[in-house]
């Protein structure tokens, strides 16, 4: 073991001499106190090394131990419900082990070692398996845990068990001898692998009509949420993790509020999924390491987050992964980059910044994973970022929106006036729409594609008609641009708003959201083709319609919306014109 | 721990001394973060804490300066200790300095025990949710940006706006309903002038709530890296007071734009890649390091609420500084000069206002079953009204619609009726009355933001009927 002793600290970042022989990312443990670290640069006989934990008390001249493994996660049965800091140790054996604070130089294992799982077979004596292949199930709450051979191993089955075994138990001796657990061991830098990727053709469906509607994301896809603070990137990062049609959600609260996380930790278990109607937790990884816990353990817990959500992925399930927030996890480069003195790039940050966030991002996906069975599972990534000042020419910013496919632009003044989601609908965009309208028709959302361009160009026409109204008021338009104005104010208060604590309308279904833009469209056709007979504007307004179309999303049942369009076609052609 | 050595050695071996810094030589089993005192020649003593070490060079901050320091008297003793305060349930009705020391004249403070100043995070899961509301009696916080026990909510405001007066009312009048249970306020000034913290010192006299508050005053005369210190020590005591004598702490620290300046200072003297406005780019973490001491933890009677007050330089929202705050606290008070001017009293912004936990402190058994539609409705019509009146100052008045003008007219009589209280002390139930009254010179169905059954539960006109 190399073992070399400390020769200067500086914030997170520990010099270490007599490490010759170490490799870049092993894991070292750090002082008297066996500090976790990490080693990010090497040089002559010299390690630098980030540590995890702060630094306070460390002496020069203490011992530096190299555990010669990268920075590794457990994975296997037990994952599910957990809350882990930023390197896996789970928070509540630290809380029994340190108390309401967390103090330093504890090592816990990130998976409960005692438990016993119910391990049922699905391989058979005298096959031939190899990395990726499925040999048996477990069941972990209501997702049928896949346990698969681990990637680069292969062999011939001579025994399989079943029965109860903790995760060290073998479960599966080879041919030659080797034993197979329950636990695999991953390192978090690098990606599992896969057999290939496919483009994502799907939707994920989120149950926010913004996001589903108007800029959707395909599983398998990636979306950045930036926006200034107090524009709802952590509410609708929180939204997206309960009602994502995906069966697991990684969290990862990035150097957040501790009182945020303490927020899904007390409302996911009373959530109910509303597919599944299982508790939300019961499906979920939180990976918390809050804004004053440790920078480095920042950089690492995306990292963390990601290599379980591969792992799940890789049975073949659909996982959605939210990051709150990127920008936190690239101040934390920046932060160590700047303890090892490297020449910096734009606004301090590292000049690897960018393939930082696109190698991170491009472990989403849809890919057909290892195995024999063809089976296919994808990672959807939704990454928030807090651009200071909320100015999204920043670093983080500009170099996410290269990789992103969907843009949801949050802006300060739609959240100062109450517009929630404040998704501003002329800055965000998707890259998914044309490779995920079959999906919508397929699934019977035939005009979905029409309808949604429908809006955007109304909305779009919006924008133009406020110009001139700014100028010359509202009086000097036409009718027929005063009825646009009406109707996409309904588009933005009726559809686009959205109460993510309303206990309906926090989750729309697709079809719902379908007909409730319906609605609104036909209202917008209906007047035009009155006014072009001669109806007054005024007069169609007067009609009770315009209040129950703004009820429409407190509506539980989606008939009663189908019942309004007929409505609206009776209410409006019964007008007559007035001579 | 290993026991400290009996043996205390003093060095004097200072090389280089720059601003607030001062680089030792030949220094052997020195700790990270560890205090040193510094004796000068003219027997003066400061104290310092270690920012760096390699192998025989530790560079050294020192809190109260470095003028009077040289290279060749100076002697620099380590001490293996990390920055610690003495901390006592005595404390409350003191006046201490920066770091702790009593500058009251009064006798010295016999401590129950000795807190390291840096604190350590709070495990996420053992937090418990912040859940009681304060009434502050304030209709704007209480409506609208509801502020709840173990919340840190900053005051952001502007170079003459009057934050200390909006501080010192919430910090009269804040009760949670239908207790009285124990609390204590810390104060915590950095860099103010005399005469701000004497405006709180007489006010809280004034009130009779002196005996239980603790004072840490650093003065803008004060050593600025000191600065540094304060706000630690103060938070050291806030968790002494909350988490082991089970009392509800408030937390006022003014002014953060202060401490981030001692910060800037230090960062710049170590010669450090500097990020926004010179600010350095590890700023982020070091105010959490702060701001996320405040909450509630699970099994612990106490709490600390903090309400940090920071002047944002030329009104500046996007400012490193109330910016990186905005991204830690639970929402933010903004107060405009706008308003100011316009004689609103207290000049509260509403709309860039936002208390994050406010969902957890109303609704029914809290406050009242319709505060959040309330809340969300005032906004809505408030900010159309706004929109209107730039709308106004081109075309004029007359162009506009009928039901804009009832808008326009509801934005006047809401900062004039709403915003504007004085020295009032509001209830809630007042306050949401005030609300209703305002929302009923809307047309009902204007209201889509209320739930129909509040609408007749609650609307003037059905209550009068």
């Amino acid at each position: 073991m190399i073992a070399g002793v400390i020769s200067r600290i500086s914030g997170p970042v520990v010099l270490s001499d007599q490490m010759r022989g170490s490799k870049m990312y092993d894991v070292v443990k750090v002082g008297a106190e066996e500090l976790n670290g990490e080693i990010i640069r090497l040089d002559g006989d010299l390690a630098v090394v980030q540590v995890y934990e702060d630094t306070s008390g460390l002496k020069v001249g203490e011992k530096v131990l190299n555990t010669e493994t990268p920075l590794s996660v457990e994975l296997g049965p037990g994952l599910l419900s957990s809350i882990y800091d930023g390197i896996q140790r789970p928070l509540p054996v630290l809380v029994k082990r340190s108390g309401s604070f967390i103090s330093r130089g504890i090592s816990v294992p990130g998976i409960d070692k005692e438990k016993k799982w119910e391990f049922a077979p699905t391989a058979k004596t005298g096959d031939r398996v190899s990395g990726g292949d499925i040999i048996g199930t477990v069941k972990e709450y209501n997702i049928e845990h896949r346990i698969m051979v681990p990637p680069l191993i292969s062999g011939t089955i001579r025994e399989i068990r079943s029965g109860a075994f903790t995760v060290e138990d073998p479960i599966c001796i080879f041919d030659d001898g080797n034993p197979l657990t329950m636990l695999q061991k991953w390192p978090v830098r690098r990606g599992r692998p896969y057999k290939k990727k496919q483009d994502p053709r799907s939707l994920l469906v989120t149950g926010q009509r913004i996001f589903d509607t108007m800029f959707p994301v395909a599983k398998g896809g990636t979306a950045m949420i930036p926006g200034g603070f107090g524009t709802g990137k952590t509410v609708a990062e929180q939204t997206l993790a309960k009602w994502s049609d995906t069966q697991i959600v990684v969290y990862i609260g990035c150097g957040e509020r501790g009182n945020e996380m303490t927020d899904v930790l007390t409302e996911f278990p009373e959530l109910v999924d509303p597919r599944t109607k299982m508790p939300l937790i019961q499906r979920t990884i939180l990976i918390a390491n809050t804004s004053n816990m440790p920078v480095a353990a920042r950089e690492a817990s995306i990292y963390t987050g990601v290599t379980m959500a591969e792992y799940y992925r890789d049975m073949g399930y659909d996982v959605a992964l939210m990051a709150d927030s990127t920008s936190r996890w690239g101040e934390a480069l920046r932060e160590v980059s700047g303890r090892l003195e490297e020449m910096p790039g734009e606004e301090g940050y590292p000049a690897y910044l960018a393939t930082r966030l696109a190698a991170f991002y491009e472990r989403a996906g849809r890919v057909v994973c290892l195995g024999s069975d063809e089976r296919l599972g994808s990672i959807t990534i939704v990454g928030a970022v807090s651009p200071p000042g909320g100015d999204f020419s920043e670093p983080i910013t500009q170099n996410t929106l290269r990789i992103a496919g969907t843009f949801w632009a949050l802006d300060t003044s739609l959240a100062y006036r109450r517009h929630f989601p404040s998704v501003n609908w002329i800055k965000s965009y998707s890259l998914y729409l044309d490779s995920i309208q079959e999906w919508f028709e397929q699934n019977g959302f035939d005009e979905w594609k029409e309808m949604r361009d429908m809006t955007m160009y109304l909305l779009q026409k919006e924008v133009e008609l406020q110009e001139i109204v700014q100028l010359v008021g509202p009086d000097a338009l036409p009718e027929s641009e005063k009825a646009i104005l009406e109707v996409t104010r309904m588009i933005r208060e009726d559809f686009l708003q959205q109460s993510a604590y309303h206990e309906i309308d926090s989750f729309c279904p697709l079809e719902k959201q379908y007909w409730m833009l319906k609605v609104i469209l036909n209202f917008y056709n209906r007047t035009s083709e009155a006014m072009n007979r001669g109806v007054a504007l005024n007069k169609i307004l007067k009609l009770p319609l315009k209040p129950e179309i703004g009820r429409m999303k407190e509506l539980a049942d989606v008939e009663k919306i189908k019942y309004l369009m007929g409505e609206i076609d009776k209410n409006i052609a019964a007008l007559e014109v007035e001579r | 721990m290993k026991p400290v050595s009996l043996l205390t050695k003093e060095l004097k071996t200072v090389n280089y001394v720059s601003g607030p810094l001062i680089f030792v030589q030949s220094v052997k089993g020195v700790s990270y973060g560890e205090i040193a005192r510094i004796t000068l020649p003219n027997g003066d003593e400061r104290t310092g804490q270690v920012l760096d070490i390699s192998r025989d060079l530790a560079v050294i901050q020192v809190f109260e300066g470095t003028s009077g320091i040289d290279n060749k008297e100076t002697r620099v003793q380590f001490t293996g200790k990390p920055p610690t305060i003495d901390v006592s349930i005595d404390l409350l009705g003191r006046i201490l300095n920066g770091v702790g020391k009593p500058r009251d004249g009064g006798p010295d403070i016999i401590p129950e025990t000795s807190l390291d100043i840096n604190g350590m995070p709070i495990n996420p899961y053992a937090r418990d949710k912040p859940a009681d509301f304060i009434q502050t009696g304030m209709s704007t916080i209480d409506a609208l940006t509801t502020l709840v026990r173990g919340q840190k909510l900053p005051i952001f405001s502007g170079a003459g706006l009057p934050a200390n007066k909006l501080a010192a009312q919430i910090a009269r009048q804040a009760k949670v309903l239908g207790e009285g249970e124990k609390f204590a306020v810390v104060f915590v000034a950095m860099g103010i002038t005399y005469k701000e913290a004497s405006f709180f010192m007489d006010d809280f006299e004034r009130t009779g709530a002196l005996e239980r508050v603790v004072f840490f005053m650093n003065l803008a005369d004060d050593p600025t890296i000191e600065r540094l210190a304060t706000p630690r020590c103060a938070l050291t005591v806030a968790e002494y007071l909350a988490f082991t004598h089970n009392l509800h702490v408030l937390v006022i620290l003014t002014d953060m734009i202060n401490y981030c300046e001692a910060l800037r200072e230090i960062s710049t003297a170590r010669e450090e890649v500097p990020g926004r406005r010179g600010y350095p780019g590890y700023m982020y973490t070091d105010l959490a390091s702060l701001y996320e001491r405040a909450g509630r933890i699970k099994g612990k009677k106490g709490s600390i609420t903090q309400i940090p007050i920071l002047t944002m330089p030329d009104d500046d929202i996007t400012h490193p500084v109330p910016d990186l705050t905005g991204y830690i606290t639970e929402g933010q008070i903004v107060l405009s000069r706008d308003l100011y001017r316009r004689g609103a009293n207290p000049p509260i912004d509403v709309l860039p206002c936002l208390s994050r936990l406010m969902n957890l402190g109303i609704g029914p058994g809290k406050t009242r079953e319709d505060h959040r539609n309330v809340a969300d409705q005032l906004y809505a019509s408030y900010a159309y009204g706004r929109d209107l009146r730039r709308l106004v100052a081109i075309v004029g008045e007359e162009a506009l619609t009928e039901l804009d003008k009832k808008y326009l007219k509801f934005a006047d009589e809401f900062e004039k009726k709403f915003i504007t209280q004085g020295d009032e002390n509001r209830s809630l139930e007042r306050t949401l009355e005030i609300s209703w009254d305002l929302m009923s010179m809307l047309p009902e169905e204007e209201l889509k933001r209320i739930k129909l059954d509040y609408i007749r539960k609650y609307h003037p006109a059905y209550r009068k009927g």
